[in-house]
């Protein structure tokens, strides 16, 4: 038993850091670290600098850009990437799709698709979710029809991020109706496909979530001509790629890294203080809350370790049901920090940034940093609901742990 | 970073079970809580045949010679047993004090008779006007002779009732809140002077108020005779980190105990498990659990830490987490039971009370998430 990192662990930790930190944009950081997002330019950006040192798609194979680098320092490099307030590489094509096309795309699927994903040359969105299928995944219902050459797909795709940025989605569609019907497995008539956003027939339309922003998307697909070579794997057999990319989506979904930077920054301002409040330092309710906080991430950073040391031991296994863990205590100190930020505005949260300031060009009202606490707070509450809801987490650990 | 017990470690976890499977079940417990000390001798020696009680003790006084893991192992097996003999007070806090800084005759004179489980000790530290602090210490130690004579007061001392020896925390010098003057003592239980009152504490263990009067005492050691402040602190850190470890023992116990319970019980022709809303609440406990042994883990691999700030820091940290997730477990094992949650005659209401009673030893969560709070950040790097 040993809970340290080995000596070339953090000298790799050390490598890692002061590069991103030196290469990093300091716009891009200062957004990053205002709870913002980069813009599409700015994600690029980012990702062409990290290509260029090797390291955009750290966790693939060599043959197709990757490090090799141990499960541990994969997990050293997403904390570095978090700590440093840095943009985390598009998770769609990265993290999604990449390791589907490499595991089960064929031979012109992985030289066509791969390099551009690792360079971000194409933006990926994911294609999954539907009006009437969230999560209950596999009762979707957009269409496929196989016709020639080609598919013809039809239907709705909803809550599709950054649908407004793709070049490329990646769909599961239904390419047998009849597995719809009563007595048969939902499962086995969906199918795995890549669409160009270009294609006609296909409409973008944003939502606005509660925070004002614009994140997802609704994709409407109207007879929407598919070439059958971009069917991913086997017709039918898309259940299987899509459990095994969800599955990979869970790795380094808790997000330790990001929350222990908020909660660094709410201690630096509860010590410094701001314009318009005392140094909420001396407000014991609220440091101790800050403390427990801070407590409850350290136990789910050693949490992540030992989940993570019991992965590196079977790096090929199945994911590690424990991995929910980290997704439902992740997500909660994610909100947990966002929640801490929110109070620390006090009455500044209240202010509405673009309508007091931007719009007429007059001075902030408030401390700048107070006026993204409300939005971002009301976005993080996403972070329980996607990527497989908190609710549906318990049933995988009541399931699979549990044995109920 | 590796979380595995090595191939020994793994053999002493399965001995200590196997042992505890064999001789303690919760009907043999019930039975060791019956007899007039609150504990059984025979389970006590069984305990010192497989090498328990002398676990910590160093090889060259007939010991183990087991660190951290070893305890952990230990202590883990011993929680999810709800063991009650005296083996934290005897074989962790005085074992550890006496092999680090008794003097040469202490050690051995004491430490062959904790192996062997001959000898029963008892630290006793807590004073009523500040059982939290212990640098605030009334009790006196003033030399006479080649030793010194005690006066003063102690209370809660766990195990103090049947101990033939005591490690007392008294002052030689300064204030009653002076962090410098403190020494540590060895005293007979027998000694002229000295007074228990004996009582049971609600989770079964055992404890006793003491008084001195005039008692005669032995400095434990010379450094400590004087300033023993930093190596008591380190010894009830020490205790801390153990009574994590056992509260996870407890906790996985707990939780499985449950875990069965809702597979076993009908209601509504069905297992009460089949419910999605207790399967949630089991769910919830598991994640509790696990974020708790997380921490266990991490304090009782601080305990050896030199810098006595981070390791306290490290420690408390624990037991603010052990704390809250042992309640949790505690109240919800309890009421996915039903009525028998509520019963003496079945175990789940025995885990509950061992793991609200460690909320409350060495102070509870919310004593060290307020102190902690006082005191910087506890985010590594
Ligand atoms: C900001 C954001 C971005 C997203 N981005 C994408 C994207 O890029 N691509 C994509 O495909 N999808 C995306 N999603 C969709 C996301 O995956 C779904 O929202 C999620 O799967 C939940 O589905 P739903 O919204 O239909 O809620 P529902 O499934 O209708 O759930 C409603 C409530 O019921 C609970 N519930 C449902 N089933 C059960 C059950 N069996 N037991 C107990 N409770 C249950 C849920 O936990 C939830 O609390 C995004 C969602 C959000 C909010």
């Amino acid at each position: 038993m040993d809970m340290q990192l080995t000596a070339d662990e953090v000298a790799f930790r050390k490598e890692v850091r002061s590069f991103i930190r030196s290469a990093l944009p300091t716009q891009i950081r200062d957004k990053v670290a205002a709870g913002g997002y980069g813009s599409r330019d700015e994600m690029i950006e980012w990702t062409r600098i990290l290509h260029a040192k090797g390291w955009s798609v750290p966790h693939w194979p060599v043959q197709w850009g990757g490090t090799g680098w141990s499960p541990m320092q994969l997990a050293i490099f997403d904390d570095e990437i978090q700590l440093a307030n840095a943009p985390q590489p598009l998770a769609f094509g990265v993290n999604m799709l990449g390791p589907v096309l490499y595991t089960f795309g064929n031979e012109a699927q992985k030289a066509r698709f791969l390099p551009r994903i690792a360079n971000l040359d194409d933006w990926w969105c994911q294609g999954f979710s539907e009006p009437g299928a969230g999560s209950d995944l596999a009762s979707l219902k957009t269409s496929a029809r196989l016709e020639g050459n080609a598919y013809i797909v039809n239907g709705q795709k909803t809550w599709t991020t950054l649908a407004q940025y793709a070049e490329w989605i990646f769909c599961l569609v239904r390419t047998d109706p009849e597995s719809l019907q009563p007595g048969r497995k939902k499962q086995e008539g969906i199918s795995f496909l890549l669409i160009d956003m270009k294609t006609k027939g296909i409409t973008v339309r944003p939502i606005q979530t509660i925070d004002g922003g614009v994140e997802v998307n609704e994709v409407f697909f109207d007879d929407v001509r598919v070439p059958v070579e971009n069917l991913v794997g086997q017709e039918n057999r898309g259940w299987d790629y899509a459990k095994f990319l969800l599955g990979n989506e869970r790795n380094g979904i808790a997000r330790t890294g990001a929350t222990k930077e908020k909660l660094r920054r709410i201690r630096q301002l509860a010590q410094n203080g701001y314009e318009g409040g005392p140094p909420r330092a001396h407000d014991r309710r609220f440091m101790e809350k800050l403390t427990a906080a801070e407590i409850e991430l350290r136990a789910l950073e050693i949490t992540q370790w030992r989940v993570l040391a019991r992965v590196a031991k079977n790096p090929k296994g199945k994911p590690d049901p424990a991995s929910s863990i980290l997704k439902i205590k992740g997500s909660q100190m994610q909100q947990c920090a966002t929640e801490l930020l929110l109070e620390m505005a006090g009455p500044y949260a209240m202010v509405r940034k673009s309508s007091a300031s931007d719009a007429h060009n007059q001075p902030p009202v408030g401390p700048e940093w107070a006026a993204v606490t409300a939005p971002q707070y009301f976005n993080y509450r996403k972070v329980s609901i996607y990527g497989g809801s908190n609710e549906i987490q318990r049933n995988i650990i009541a399931k699979a742990i549990l044995g109920f | 970073m590796n979380f595995d017990l090595s191939e020994d470690q793994q053999l002493l976890k399965d001995t200590f079970e196997r042992f505890l499977k064999q001789t303690y079940g919760f009907e043999q417990r019930k039975a060791a809580c019956a007899k007039p000390e609150g504990w059984s001798h025979d389970i006590w020696r069984e305990m010192a045949e497989i090498g328990l009680t002398g676990l910590l003790v160093p090889e060259a006084h007939g010991g183990f010679g087991g660190g951290k893991v070893e305890a952990m192992v230990a202590l883990e097996a011993l929680g999810s047993a709800l063991v009650v003999e005296p083996f934290l007070p005897t074989a962790v806090l005085c074992a550890h004090l006496i092999a680090k800084h008794g003097t040469t005759a202490i050690a051995e004179e004491y430490l062959p008779k904790i192996v062997d489980g001959s000898a029963l000790l008892a630290l006793a530290h807590m004073e009523r006007q500040a059982p939290l602090d212990p640098a605030n210490v009334a009790t006196t130690a003033k030399p006479s002779g080649d030793g010194y004579v005690l006066n003063g007061e102690k209370t809660l001392v766990l195990h103090g009732d049947s101990a033939q020896a005591l490690i007392v925390s008294a002052r030689v010098a300064g204030n009653q809140t002076d962090r410098a003057g403190i020494g540590l003592f060895l005293v007979d239980a027998k000694a002229s002077g000295l007074k228990r009152q004996a009582y049971a504490t609600q989770d079964n263990g055992r404890a006793a108020e003491i008084s001195l009067y005039d008692v005669p005492a032995r400095a434990l050691g010379e450094a400590v005779a004087k300033d023993g402040l930093l190596a008591l602190e380190a010894t009830i850190d020490l205790g801390m980190a153990c009574i994590c470890v056992e509260a996870v023992g407890a906790m996985a116990a707990l939780h499985a105990l449950t875990v069965d319970y809702l597979k076993m019980r009908k209601q509504f022709g069905l297992p009460i498990g089949a419910f999605q809303v207790l399967q949630h609440r089991a769910a919830d406990m598991y994640i509790a659990l696990e974020l708790a042994r997380s921490m266990a883990i991490s304090a009782m691999m601080s305990t050896d830490e030199p810098d006595a700030h981070k390791r306290h820091q490290a420690i408390a940290a624990a037991k603010v987490q052990i704390g809250r997730a042992g309640m949790m477990l505690g109240e919800e094992a309890t009421q996915l039971h039903g009525g028998i949650g509520m019963t003496m005659e079945y175990a789940s209401g025995h885990y509950f009370k061992r793991l609200t009673m460690i909320d409350a030893q060495w102070g509870d969560a919310d004593h060290h998430l307020g102190q902690l709070a006082r005191q910087g950040s506890l985010l590594s790097d």
